[in-house]
Order: C-alpha cells, then structure tokens, then sequence
C-alpha cells in the first residue's frame, strides 16, 4: 500500500511555504464561500487541511493504482480503432479512479465543479501522478486547457465546458502540425466562418497531438484568409460529439507510451470560437504554453523523484566486492548529487507555482473588481517572475530529470540496460521533457530576456541576498554572492559585444548560470525552514560553483571572430 | 424503479497484514495498539457493491452499520468519502469482548430499529476470519442470505442477480429482497475517496468524539447537520443485556500459539505413481490422514 505523497516529506514541507497564507486567501477571497458552499474552506487552516487530504488520495491512487499499471501501460501502449483512440487498459483504468476520486478540474473555480485548488497543490498532484506513470501524467495535465476556457472563454463556453472536466470528460490542446512545430506562425489549418449557420468549421491536420481524441480540444487555426504569420491564427473550441474530426494515426515513441500522440484530420468539424479572433497565437497560446511548461515542470520532477527512488534502492541492495555498492565513492557522490537535483528542482517548480499563483488570483479578482494600487503592482511583479521562471524551471527541471534518469540506470549497471527493472522506462520517459512544450533551447530563448534585462540580477540581489541565514550557513551565501558577481560580469561581458547572435551563441550558458545561482539559494532558503535541506544546498551550491566558473571560463577565453569556428 | 435502503455492515479491524513481532500480547489478546486500524478489506468490496447499486438506480441509499468504540466511526467518515449517506455506531461497553454470536445478536437488534432492503457485507473480518457474523444476522432477522458474492449484476422486480465465487467456478443466483449478501474479497475492489466528499464530510462526528468539541464546532453543526453522525448505545436498540458482550459469547480462546513455518518442512516430488504412492503411506502411516 504505497502512497507518494506520505512517503515523500518533500511535498508538505512545500506545501507548507509562508507565502500560501496569502495566496490561499487571494484564492478564497478571504474564505466568502464559506457559509454558502459545503466545500469551501472556512480559513487558511482548513483550505490547508484540504489539500493535506486531498494530496492523500492523490498520493494513494499514485502510489496503488497509477505506478501499479505503468509498466503494463508501457507494454500494451494505446491503439487506434476505426478512427478512434483506445487507451491500454491500465490507462483507461488510471483515468476511471481519478474521475471517481474527483481530482479532475482541481484549479477550477467551485462553480464549474471545480475544486478551486490554488496551483502549488495542483502542481503538487501533477507531479505525484507523473511520478506513478510519467505518460499519463500528460492525459491528467491537459486539464489545463479547462483553465485557459476559463480565463479566455465566454461564460455560456464556460459553463458547458468547464464543468466536464469533473465528469471525466479529457482535453487536449492542437497546435502543432507537420509544418509547424516550434515556429506556431506557420499553422495551415483552416478555419472558416459560414454565414448561413453562423458557425466555424476546421479543415486540415494537426500533428503530435497529444491525447488528441480528447472529448475537448483547443484547436489553434489560421482564421483570417491570405494572412501567413501568427497574427492570422485564431483559438477554437473543439467538441468530439459533434464529429468531423478522425485520428489517422498515432505515433510510435520512446518513451510515455500510454499517451497516445495523435495526427488528426479535420474535415468540416463545427468549433467555437475563443475570446477574439486574431488573439489564438499571441495572446491565448502563450497562457496555455505557460501552465504546459509548468506542467512539464512536475512531470520531469515526477520523474526525477521515481528514477532516484530506483537508484538508491539499487545501490543499498546491490552487494560487489563485499559490500553494498553506495558505499563507494562514485556511486555515492552520483546519488547526492541526484538528490541536490531532485530537490533544487522541486524547490523552482513550486517557487514558480506561487509566482503564477499570486498573479492568476489577482488577474482573476481584477475580473471581479478594480485593484488598488498596490494590488495591481504585486500583479505585475509576479506575472513578470511568472514569465522569467517558467522557462527556467522547464530547463532545468527537465535537464535534472533526464541526467537523474541516466545516473540512476548507470547505477544498475548491466541490470539497468534490462527490461528487467522500471529504472529503463523511466530514462525513455525522461527524454521528452526537455523536447516537448518548447525544447530547453527555447527555454533558453525566453529566459535570456531574464538575462539581458537584468531581472533574475534584480530579485536575486533583492530578495534572495536579502534574507536572513543561519550563522554556520552564511560561508554558503558567500559562494552564491561571488556566482552571482562572475555571472553577472559574464553577462556584461557578452552583452558589451552587441550582437544579438553573440548574445544568442552564449545564451544557454548565461540562462544556466543564473539558474544555479537561483537554485541554489532556494535551496538555501529551504535549508532556513528546515535543516533536512542544507546538506543538498551545501552540494549543489559547490556544484553550481564549479559550473558557474566553466562556463565563465568558456566566454571569457571566447571571442566574436570564433563565432566562424561553429558555423558549418 | 424506486431506490433501494441499503446497510453495510463494517468493521474496524487491526491491519493484520503487516503483523510485526508486537501484534500479540503475552496473555494471548491482540495488540490492538501495535496494529493500525483500518476498514476491514471485505467490507469495502460490499461497500463498492452497495455504491454500485447507488449508481444504477437513482434514489438509493447506502449507509453504514458498525459496531466498535468511538474511534470506529472512522469507517463510517471513509464510507461517506467514498459515497455513503451517512451512518450508525453501535457503541457502549455492554458490547465490548463479543464474539461472533454477540455480535450478530446486537448488530441484528440495531438493524431492527432501521429500514432496509439489502443488508450487505463482507464475507469476514481480517482479524477473526470466521465469516459467521453475515449469515448468524440473516438467521437472527429471519432473512434469505447470498454467500461468497462477487457482483450484483441484476436488481428487477424485488430480486438481485447475484454471482457467487465458489470453489469450483461461478455460480449465479436470483434472491428476493430483503436479504443478505456477504462479498468476496475477490470482488471488485472499492473505489477511491473522493476529493469533494472529504471536504464535505471531514468533521462528521459521533457523539462520542464531540465530547471535547469547542464552541466553534458546535456552530458548524448548527450550519451543517449532517456532520453529526448517528450514535446508538445499548439503550438505543431493544435487546436482552444477557446476550450481549462477553456474557453473550460462548466462544473461548484456549491459547494462541505462533506457528512458524520452515522450508525444510517442504518436500518436493514427481507426479510418478510411485512418489505418490509413497506420499500416502508415509501420511497415513504418521496418521496425518485416516
């Protein structure tokens, strides 16, 4: 009787964080539901005792059902029936007792029978069911797109989609297609407007699509004849019911298998159009990327979190030359370092999660009401470090996720090569997190805006320098002062040259080098609330530092000429 | 077809899954403190049983009957998480050391004071494994019982359709209602708590445990009455306090012995006639049989 979230301490001490007094009430409009509805929470202590329980089943389902099934879900994989996706049957199953459980539309407001969940614990449960099998994290997650229908959607949209989500009812979002992936300007699927029955119709293909036999579908097309860039392309509600669209295929992958990754024809399928025409690219796909990219985020956690788990059990269990092979230096110094990841990880994910918290409550009250002055400000500095971590946790987490995937099936040596042990499942389902929802090389495009403009400098030195250390930890703070003055150097030092290609060419290495200084003091941080966390802080800031000074090595033996070095 | 009145009959039980050297005591008693407490395993499979009847015929009821001290109104709250109506704890010392006939003495008296069309509930408890209390409270009300259930596929005309797991393979039958049904472990497992119902029902409570309640708690009762979770001590039912308890129990244990099995005990042979042969002489011989 397994259960994730009792078993990993982790969670709760995240959970647990100053900073969900105010989002809860934000969340909760200071607990006004509390006399009308019988599960609205009544304070801060009983929204927090209902996350507790609610992570429980989550924890539980993950634990006995999820994890349980994954391996035959891998195996069986999804199929497609007359035009039709059918799931393994593990799948099917895993989405049965998540319905039962009502852990669908968890962030949604009460009135779409949501949960109203802030997105710290729906993040949290996202990474739990990733952790149990990585590929239906994906199938789970799409219950995002219910959260873009409510920021973007009309209230009649609203209240005949939203509330399906509680019912079981999958979504999925269609932007990719053959000749547009990473460059979403180039959508080709049409959608026309017929006058007679005032009503859109989609014709194309859409490609990659994941769960993309959904019941719902947010499907991204070009609305606005003869146009060629993203300012063409328009946000439509799909609904299966009404017909018109088939799966042609699915694809065969490496890894998350039990998600079926569909290619789609459209033939005069009936949609809904999203909020204004126009906005699908700029406006509407950027929201729902934001929350993918925070989803991946758990997911590649999630992962970490299981392929560390099996590393670690190998290396007590395994005995070589007399004794348990943890107990050599190389495999031991792997594990510490996988647990510095896991965790420097896990403390970015849900530091961006209450960025996006704090920002999303605000745009929603803002709804609702006017914001004072004060309100609207602490709207747009967290929005703004919303934007800045979203892409840097993507990296990194899902960077973390597949180097622990890696460390940890080394650790099994022969054995891990084998189907034998889930620790090879769990490599192949690593590699995707970095690729999809914009791969770490976009990350890096839309963090080094971060970079350039000075932001992650500004909060580092205004809110991480600033806070109070334990005495006996303060030489660690020190290290993390002299990363962040070579990074910030480093930064002068490439941006002097002004060239954007320049600044392009050395863009990864600037984006990490800030990561591990954030990283690392969050880890800090951490390590303030609880000392469980210093011994990883104390690691991966000696890690970071090592790293910080490569790649300051790297540009400052670096010069503009060599550019021509690189280019074939 | 109107909804059905449907009790589950549940059990607190220590989880003797995960016995640990301190599950006994030296005087022979279970160590109920060493043991977590848990919703007897078979109970959950006819509570999933009683939901499913819930979810197919509109109007239904499904409530909870348990008999233990106050902390078993537990798995009256894990019931109602997963879609029970509510409940009734059987509490008072009058009951405390029953055996299997004690036990189905007072859970039948209480079920008198209730309306019901199906009695359901596992085939037994982890920790007796009698399988006696079901089928002693269909004998107590005079009912038609099903045995060994594994689904309840049919509910038409006042008669359930129900599969039975038997030794030899499945057997399906018809019984009118009222009735009892007991189920097997082997059927289908109960579905998860549910996000909304914990939230709902999180301070249900029985009389017992409201004893330290502030004021606080009382005012949310006020607002929600139905936290308060029906409690019946032995002046609630109508009974004879001589059948009750340990005074109403006839079972005594002689003495618990741990019995530890070895490998070397085994032995293995060949399906050969002369192996066999050899098997039944040498176990009659050491009069394991005949």
């Amino acid at each position: 009787m397994a259960n994730f979230y009792t078993d990993n301490e982790d969670l709760k001490f995240h959970l647990g964080h100053p900073l969900m007094q105010k989002i809860v009430a934000l969340k909760e409009r200071n607990f006004a539901d509390a006399g009308k509805c019988d599960i609205a929470p009544r304070d801060f202590e009983d929204a927090m005792d209902n996350y507790d329980r609610v992570l429980d089943i989550v924890g539980e389902i993950c634990g006995n059902v999820l994890a349980e099934n994954a391996e035959g879900v891998d195996h069986e994989g999804p199929q497609v029936i007359d035009g039709r996706v059918k799931y393994a049957t593990g799948t099917q199953q895993n989405h049965d007792v998540l319905t039962q459980a009502g852990l669908y539309g968890m962030s949604l407001p009460r009135e779409y029978d949501g949960l109203n969940f802030p997105m710290v614990p729906y993040v949290m449960a996202a990474e739990l069911v990733s952790r149990g099998d990585a590929g239906f994290a994906n199938i789970w997650g799409l219950q995002d797109c219910a959260e873009t229908i409510h920021e973007f959607a009309s209230e009649d949209q609203k209240r005949r989609y939203l509330p399906r989500a509680a019912k079981g009812d999958t979504y999925a979002m269609d932007l990719t297609e053959p000749d547009a992936g990473s460059d979403l300007q180039s959508v080709q699927l049409k959608a026309t407007y017929c006058e007679k029955s005032g009503k859109w119709y989609l014709n194309g293909v859409k490609r990659f699509i994941t769960n993309g036999d959904a019941h719902i579908s947010l499907v991204l097309a070009r609305s606005e004849e003869g146009t060629h860039d993203g300012r063409g392309l328009s946000m439509f509600i799909y609904d299966k019911a009404n017909g018109g669209m088939t799966v042609r295929r699915i694809e065969n992958k490496l890894g998350i298998k039990g998600s079926p990754t569909c290619e789609l024809v459209f033939k005069d399928a009936p949609a809904e159009l999203v909020g204004e025409r126009k906005l699908g690219l700029i406006k509407y796909v950027m929201s729902l990327m934001n929350g993918a990219r925070l989803g991946v985020g758990a997911q590649s956690v999630g992962i970490a979190e299981a392929a560390y788990r099996e590393g670690l059990k190998y290396a007590q269990e395994r005995r070589q030359f007399g004794k348990a092979i943890i107990e050599f230096p190389a495999v031991y110094e792997m594990l510490a370092n996988m647990e510095a990841k896991l965790q420097g990880a896990r403390s970015i994910l849900y530091e961006t999660s209450r960025f996006v918290d704090m920002y999303k409550a605000y745009t929603h009250i803002s709804n609702e009401r006017s914001l004072n002055k004060e309100e609207r400000e602490e709207m747009k500095k967290y929005q703004r470090l919303a934007d800045i971590y979203t892409p840097m946790l993507k990296l990194f987490s899902s960077e973390y996720a597949n180097q622990i995937a890696y460390d940890a099936l080394q650790i099994h040596g022969g054995s891990g090569f084998m189907k034998d042990y889930p620790i090879e499942r769990m490599v192949r389902d690593a590699r995707i997190t970095n690729i999809y929802e914009g791969t770490s090389q976009l990350q890096v495009v839309a963090a080094i805006r971060g970079v350039t403009t000075g932001q992650y400098a500004k909060y580092i030195r205004e809110e991480y320098e600033k806070t109070e250390i334990r005495p006996e930890q303060e030489f660690v703070r020190e290290i993390l002062k002299g990363m962040t003055a070579v990074y910030e150097a480093a930064v002068a030092r490439v941006t002097a040259v002004g060239d954007t290609e320049y600044v392009d060419f050395h863009a990864r290495r600037l984006v990490e080098m800030a990561g591990y200084v954030i990283i690392g003091y969050l880890l800090l941080l951490d390590s303030q609330r609880d000392e469980r966390f210093s011994k990883s802080a104390e690691i991966f800031v000696k890690y970071g530092q090592a790293k910080v000074a490569a790649h300051a090595a790297f540009i400052n033996n670096f010069e503009y000429k060599d550019l021509g070095l690189y280019k074939k | 077809m109107k909804g059905l009145k449907i009790v589950v009959l549940a059990k607190q039980v220590p989880d003797t899954r995960n016995v640990g050297k301190d599950a006994m005591k030296a005087d022979g008693t279970v160590n109920r403190a060493a043991l977590p407490a848990i919703f007897n395993p078979e109970d959950l499979n006819a509570l999933e049983q009683a939901l499913r009847l819930k979810d197919m015929i509109e109007g239904t009821t499904v409530h909870i009957l348990t008999m233990g001290p106050g902390r078993a109104a537990e798995i009256i709250r894990e019931a109602m998480y997963r879609g029970a109506d509510g409940g009734y704890l059987l509490s008072d010392r009058a009951f405390a050391g029953s055996d299997t006939l004690a036990t189905s003495y007072a859970l039948a008296c209480a079920l008198r004071n209730l309306e019901y069309d199906l009695i359901i509930c596992g085939r037994q408890a982890i920790d007796g494994d009698t399988a006696q209390v079901g089928p002693q409270v269909a004998e107590k009300l005079n009912l038609p019982q099903v045995t060994y259930a594994e689904s309840i596929d049919k509910c038409e005309n006042g008669r359930l359709t129900i599969k039975r797991r038997l030794e030899r393979g499945v057997e399906e039958v018809e019984c009118p209602m009222p009735c009892v049904v007991t189920v097997n472990g082997s059927a289908a497992v109960c579905r998860p708590r549910n996000a909304r119902f914990v939230m709902k029902y999180k301070y249900a409570k029985a009389a017992q445990e409201m004893q330290d309640a502030g004021e606080d708690y009382m005012q949310l009762l006020n607002e929600r009455p139905y936290l308060k979770l029906t409690e019946w001590s032995v002046n609630d039912i109508t009974c004879e306090a001589q059948e009750l308890g340990l005074s109403g129990s006839p079972t005594k244990v002689k003495n618990i012995e741990s019995v530890v099995f070895q490998a070397k005990e085994a032995k293995v042979l060949t399906p050969a006639d002369a192996d066999i042969d050899a098997m039944m002489k040498e176990l009659i011989t050491n009069h394991t049989i005949g």
